[in-house]
């Protein structure tokens, strides 16, 4: 597609030329919202309630940034953007910050010209199989096949996993997960292999799902998390330590409920005092009032409770913690610390 | 011999006795059109064949075993197995309005109330003519219903071809004096437009302004971002179909026109505007726009989608049309010139109507397909009736729904133009003068 390569061309010399009159938190707060970047409609990390109110876990962490600024979480405003729109859409400034479960990339992060600022969901490529196969594991899957979708990164994920373990597969072709999930369905395939919090909502919309299982391999790195323009680094700052505040206070055992009382009577751990501004002028030197950690924790909760609530093992989706699990836990989420 | 041969005369017609059953009635209907030959027999059952067994997997599904009362997918399912159209009961708001605020949602419907008022001496010519004024007068009321703010805006914009008419009154009278009268209706039309422009560009805010200081009236806002679904579709739709019809007999006029200026500027349009896609037009709309206006003007998304809408779809019209003047003999023209008219007069009385005529299906078919082609402006992320399904989908409740959403909006889309489609054939009836 050529016209897409104009596009992110010209979106890089935009972000480039951006890059010159840095400011976006001062933009922000001059017109009184963030304009987040969210996906047009993923299972679980983006939607619209019955009363037309975004939800989900990508959108919560959007709340949760503007309700550090603001202290109030609907002081935003959501633009809906497709897999092609995204990039230019932050480029051109139409949003300040892009949570849409985007892969974090080394092109993306230097040819773009944007900032990643983290990671709020370590993904991987996973595989689906009917529970009547009897395969517990995706080693035993030689000679299977495989609905996959043209064209992704997935495509080249396989190949090499299957050639890794001296296995073959018959791959089956297919353009969107809607045509998967059909394609699946209807046994014209063994397995279906995507990103695996992807197979987990499809799954969820089977009919009985608990006839089919996700398979414990993931075979690909894909972490996602939220990103803003190069060279704005006061607002980069901004939406990293949100997120870094989040995940501390699951660390810390700050939750929705018990922030406000925290807040107020302080703890016996300096850090925590530290993070919801008892002490120290973390608020300060971002540029933020005192209690910005207060109002992004008491917005959805902390990293634990958003994950619960959108995408967790309670949801239609159940999608477990696996890695997004904490360190200390066994997972890998890691937020340097408030110092 | 006295027998009398009198001739046998009759009186009377003998009354018609009524055709054979094997010629009228039912059986020889069905026999004539549906059983006239083996082929045709088979040709029916296999249809018959196919319309049952639709029709036994519809009605079951849609009406018989379909669930209204429901709070997700896995609730519908655990009901009935039916369609599950308790996700359209909870949401066909949303595909209505979009995101529109609960409390003004009337303004919409009002608007859209006012647009049938203001359709009805357009498309129909038993209605009061008077009302034409009225229906110019709408685009600028549908405005400040839906987008809100203060009402001098759209009246200030309103006002800008009486401010050109004004100038082009002045001008010619002072110019007349002086030169040519045919070159100072050039000057005087070209004052008037440049003049009309300006006022858009520089004069309406502050016009707009300074009456809002002075008298307060108007709606409260609501941003573009909360438009979306059927009312986005009909906005775009609408304004499309409104502006292409006449940008595109102008430039199907322009492009058979003699001179090579105007004939240059109309075909290079034309040809560009054809010779790219709507997504790729879309595209420009959203993105490339932004990077070329200079940095801090707002200019509303659904406008730019409008303009460029409309631009292609004037493209379009301008051939189809092109197509009815091309199709109309020569000896019409020439007649239009021996009668004396002029470019204009000519075109209005005698060319346009009969050319107009013969493009209606072609003209209410770009029209169909404009209406529809608003669906693809999901790809720049505006929400419209099929982008609100994306997040809806997406919702733990309804994930993995599909025929229910995707039906109810193709029901919509089948009501407008289907109706459209009828209205162009009640035209076409309308219009006949029997030359065939």
């Amino acid at each position: 597609m050529k016209i897409k390569g104009a596009i992110i061309a010209a979106a890089a010399v935009m972000a480039v030329s951006t890059a010159a009159n840095a400011g976006t938190l001062d933009d922000v707060k001059a017109k009184g919202f963030v304009q987040c970047g969210v996906s047009t409609g993923l299972a679980g990390f983006a939607f619209t309630d019955a009363n037309g109110v975004w939800d989900g876990f990508d959108v919560t962490f959007c709340r949760a940034t503007a309700a550090a600024i603001f202290g109030d979480p609907n002081a935003i405003k959501f633009t809906p953007t497709t897999g092609k729109t995204r990039f230019t859409a932050l480029a051109s400034g139409e949003v300040d910050i892009l949570y849409r479960n985007t892969t974090w990339t080394l092109s993306r992060d230097v040819d773009l010209g944007f900032t990643f600022l983290g990671v709020n969901y370590y993904d991987g490529q996973g595989f689906m199989v009917r529970k009547g196969l009897g395969v517990k594991s995706a080693k035993e899957l030689d000679g299977a096949t495989v609905c996959i979708q043209t064209g992704t990164t997935t495509e080249l994920n396989l190949a090499d996993f299957f050639r890794a373990n001296g296995m073959s597969y018959e791959p089956v072709p297919i353009e969107t997960n809607a045509e998967a999930q059909q394609k699946y369905l209807s046994n014209a395939c063994d397995v279906y292999t995507t990103d695996a919090s992807g197979l987990a909502a499809t799954r969820a919309t089977f009919e009985k799902p608990a006839e089919h299982i996700l398979l414990p391999e993931i075979i690909s790195k894909e972490p996602l998390g939220p990103l803003v323009r190069h060279g704005d680094n006061e607002w980069g700052d901004v939406g990293r330590w949100v997120l870094n505040a989040l995940i501390i206070a699951e660390e810390k055992g700050i939750t929705k409920a018990n922030v406000a009382e925290l807040a107020k009577n302080g703890s016996s751990d300096p850090e925590v005092n530290r993070l919801l501004g008892k002490e120290g002028s973390d608020g300060d030197q971002l540029g933020l009032s005192k209690d910005w950690a207060v109002h992004a924790i008491a917005a959805g909760g902390n990293y634990g409770e958003i994950f619960e609530r959108n995408i967790g093992e309670s949801t239609a989706i159940g999608l477990a913690r696996g890695l997004n699990q904490l360190w200390s836990k066994g997972g890998i989420l890691y937020a340097p610390p408030f110092r | 011999m006295s027998t009398s041969h009198e001739p046998f005369v009759a009186t009377g017609d003998i009354p018609a006795s009524p055709p054979p059953s094997s010629a009228v009635g039912p059986i020889a209907w069905v026999r004539q059109n549906l059983f006239s030959s083996v082929s045709n027999t088979v040709m029916t059952l296999l249809g018959i064949y196919v319309i049952y067994s639709l029709l036994a997997s519809v009605v079951p599904w849609l009406l018989l075993n379909s669930v209204w009362n429901a709070s997700s997918l896995q609730d519908c399912r655990s009901i009935d197995n039916g369609a599950c159209l308790a996700v359209i009961r909870e949401r066909y708001l949303q595909f209505i309005y979009g995101f529109y605020p609960n409390e003004e949602r009337w303004r919409p419907v009002v608007a859209f109330v006012l647009m049938l008022v203001a359709l009805w001496p357009v498309l129909f010519a038993g209605a009061p003519r008077k009302l034409l004024f009225g229906s110019m007068l709408y685009p600028a009321v549908a405005y400040w219903l839906i987008w809100g703010g203060t009402i001098w805006g759209p009246i200030a914009v309103m006002a800008g071809p009486i401010v050109g008419i004004i100038v082009y009154r002045i001008v010619d009278q002072v110019l007349c004096r002086l030169m040519d009268e045919g070159i100072a209706g050039i000057l005087a039309v070209s004052g008037a437009v440049l003049v009309t422009v300006a006022w858009w560009l520089f004069a309406v805010a502050e016009v707009d302004s300074a009456l809002a200081a002075v008298l307060d009236i108007g709606l409260e806002p609501v941003a573009s971002d909360k438009i979306g679904g059927f009312l986005l579709s009909l906005i775009i739709g609408v304004s499309g179909i409104a502006g292409s019809f006449p940008l595109g007999i102008a430039l199907a006029l322009g492009r058979r026109s003699n001179l090579i200026f105007i004939k240059a500027i109309c075909t290079g349009f034309i040809e560009f505007i054809r010779g790219v896609p709507l997504i790729t037009l879309l595209f420009v709309a959203s993105v490339l726009l932004q990077y070329f206006l200079p940095p801090g003007t707002t200019f509303d998304l659904i406008l730019r989608v409008v303009i460029m809408v409309t631009m292609f779809a004037a493209a379009y019209m301008a051939e189809v049309i092109r197509g009815g003047l091309a199709a109309l003999p020569k000896g019409q023209y020439e007649a239009a010139d021996a009668l004396g008219l002029d470019y204009w007069k000519s075109m209005r009385l005698i060319i346009l109507p009969q050319a107009l005529k013969i493009s209606i299906p072609g003209i209410v078919n770009t029209f169909i397909g404009l209406f529809k082609d608003t669906t693809l402006v999901i790809v720049i992320g505006m929400l419209d009736p099929v982008g609100i399904l994306g997040p809806i989908r997406a919702d733990q409740n309804w994930n993995g729904i599909v025929w229910e959403l995707y039906g109810f909006i193709g029901i919509f889309f089948f009501i407008f133009c289907f109706g459209m489609s009828r209205y162009s054939l009640y035209l076409e009836r309308k219009l006949q003068t029997g030359h065939r």
